[in-house]
């Protein structure tokens, strides 16, 4: 029944077997889930998001569990680009064959030119998402991504960086994340991904003191999926660069829905924290949740979706 | 080995006072060393629950958790039969591989579990350890005959003196001489006293707010004289001559 069904899908020029890519911060850099399954399975993941140097990230506790959702706040713990490009990337074909995504992050526009430069010749990666959403660090991360001004100033350093496609990821904490799609087009992006976390907080009843060190973090789950798929259907619908959606996608009919508010690919967060297997199984039961939606592929959901 | 599992509960019972023992049934093969944990997941809550592995005895797993908060306190309806969700054989546990002879094994509170399946497995390697446990008071305390049972030799240190010794754990090491290594657990002020009152090397259990249990999303991490560990892959037990306090 399912056999005339096509999972493909394509980001500027790069085919993916399926459009089923676990997001960046949820995924590390693939190796802990390769314990669990043959990741090979994946459309593609988007590594960690990496900072030119080192980061320990912020105090802990880190996590707060929420319902249907958790807030974290890693503050960007990474071991660096060049740990990234000299020691991950290379010895990576062992256990994923396929080409990833790279999330790099930063604190000055220079942090993120460094870093693209870094990556641009790197075979393995395919797209360069440049992460100007970071809730949780300050002097940078969504500092750039919650003014249209400065992310297309972002978006342009970038461009001028790098040869490979690069994809903005956006914050969903901003008052119009449509200006500030159009901005980054503007400036040069090939592509958006969004939406990045909430910002949340949790107070101890017993202590009267937030759960988080840093007293507040970004909010992601299940709980965030509707909020999610609106911005990404307006943010559809104003431009005309492929929208990789996330937020809160748990299941495969949530993966259907996201590509049905005009999603060209999708990623999956913090499903993966809870259960190592879902992305996996997210793939696996796409074919059926396709078929119950009436969809052979998504290219054809895709023209009647987006206006451009 | 990180493995996902479905466990069947065979009892979960009250043994002190908001003290429960688990027991459950299903593949216990991924475990490889006492000291590692498994992570629960419980209904209606998002995140799953880590617990440590309080004793394996063929396809028989053991864990002890206080009922600390909604998702445990959900955890203590679970009745025998329900099955578990479960992500088994996580976390570094104890090294056994020292070459030591009278180990001292220091436990508070709801860190005394993982010394249990310790102490046996030390036992059977020929060593013969010195037990302490700290509890808060008489009603909380457990697992002190099954620690008799093993053969170690038993301390008890009760804050309010209801039971044994009364103060902390430290108050019985700082009487006692002759142990050649430590290993530990339970709440971080109770592993900073002990690590700064054994002048022997030891191995330290921590405890950390998780995310995932499995190394992927850095919720745990802590920083160490060697780079920065998470505590659920990379630890939860770490050298005394690692940590920094």
């Amino acid at each position: 029944m399912n056999n005339d069904i096509s999972t493909k899908v394509t980001l500027s020029g790069w085919t993916l077997d399926n459009p089923i890519i676990p997001a960046s911060g949820c995924f590390g850099y693939g190796k802990e889930f390769a314990e669990f399954y043959d990741i090979n399975i994946l459309g593609s993941f988007s590594m960690k998001g990496t900072t030119p140097l080192p980061r320990f990230g912020n105090p802990t506790p880190r996590i707060a569990e929420c319902t249907a959702g958790l807030i974290n706040s890693v503050g960007l713990q990474n071991p660096g680009i060049d740990a990234v490009v000299n020691d991950i990337l290379p010895n990576m074909d062992s256990y994923f064959s396929k080409k990833v995504i790279a999330n790099i992050s930063g604190f000055s526009i220079e942090d993120f030119v460094t870093s693209a430069q870094k990556l641009d010749s790197q075979e393995k990666v395919a797209i360069i998402e440049v992460n100007i959403s970071c809730p949780n660090v300050h002097n940078g991360g969504m500092a750039f991504g919650t003014s249209a001004e400065s992310a297309k100033k972002v978006a342009e350093a970038v461009r001028k960086a790098t040869t490979k496609p690069i994809y903005i990821k956006l914050s969903p904490n901003v008052t119009s994340i449509v200006d500030i799609a159009k901005a980054c087009c503007d400036g040069g992006a090939d592509g958006l991904s969004l939406v990045n976390t909430l910002m949340g907080m949790r107070i101890d009843l017993r202590t009267h003191k937030p759960i988080i060190a840093n007293v507040a973090g970004g909010f992601s789950g299940p709980a965030i999926f509707p909020v999610a798929l609106k911005m990404v259907y307006d943010v559809c619908k104003a431009v005309d660069v492929p929208v990789i959606g996330m937020g809160g996608i748990s299941s495969a009919r949530d993966a259907v829905e996201m590509m049905l508010a005009g999603a060209d690919a999708v990623q999956v967060g913090a499903a993966n924290l809870v259960n190592p297997f879902a992305s996996r199984d997210i793939i696996l039961d796409l074919p059926n949740a396709m078929n119950e939606a009436g969809i052979k592929n998504f290219d054809e959901i895709k023209r009647s979706v987006r206006s451009k | 080995m990180q493995k996902q599992a479905v466990f069947t509960v065979i009892e979960n019972i009250s043994i002190a006072k908001d003290i429960m023992r688990l027991t459950l049934k299903g593949n216990t093969e991924f475990f490889t060393t006492p000291g590692q944990f498994i992570n629960i997941l419980i209904d209606g809550f998002y995140l799953r629950r880590p617990i440590s592995v309080c004793d394996l005895n063929g396809d028989k797993l053991t864990v002890i958790y206080k009922t600390v908060g909604q998702g445990t306190r959900a955890l203590a309806k679970y009745e025998a039969g329900s099955k578990l969700d479960i992500l088994c054989g996580l976390g570094n546990g104890y090294n056994l591989d020292v070459n030591i002879t009278k180990p001292l094994l220091i436990g508070g509170g709801v860190g005394v579990p993982p010394l249990y399946y310790l102490a046996k497995e030390l036992i059977k390697s020929g060593a013969t350890p010195e037990v302490i446990l700290g509890f808060n008071d008489k009603e909380g305390a457990f697992l002190i005959d099954e620690f008799k049972a093993l053969g170690a030799s038993v301390h008890v240190a009760t804050a309010d003196g209801s039971l044994g010794v009364k103060g902390f754990v430290t108050d019985v090491i700082k009487n006692l001489s002759g142990y050649d290594y430590f290993y530990t657990c339970g709440p971080e002020p109770m592993l900073k006293a002990v690590s700064s009152m054994c002048d022997c090397e030891g191995q330290l259990s921590f405890e950390e707010r998780m995310g995932c249990g499995f190394g992927a999303c850095m919720g745990c991490s802590c920083q160490t004289k060697y780079g920065s560990k998470r505590i659920c892959k990379d630890g939860p037990v770490l050298l005394k001559s690692e940590v920094i306090w």
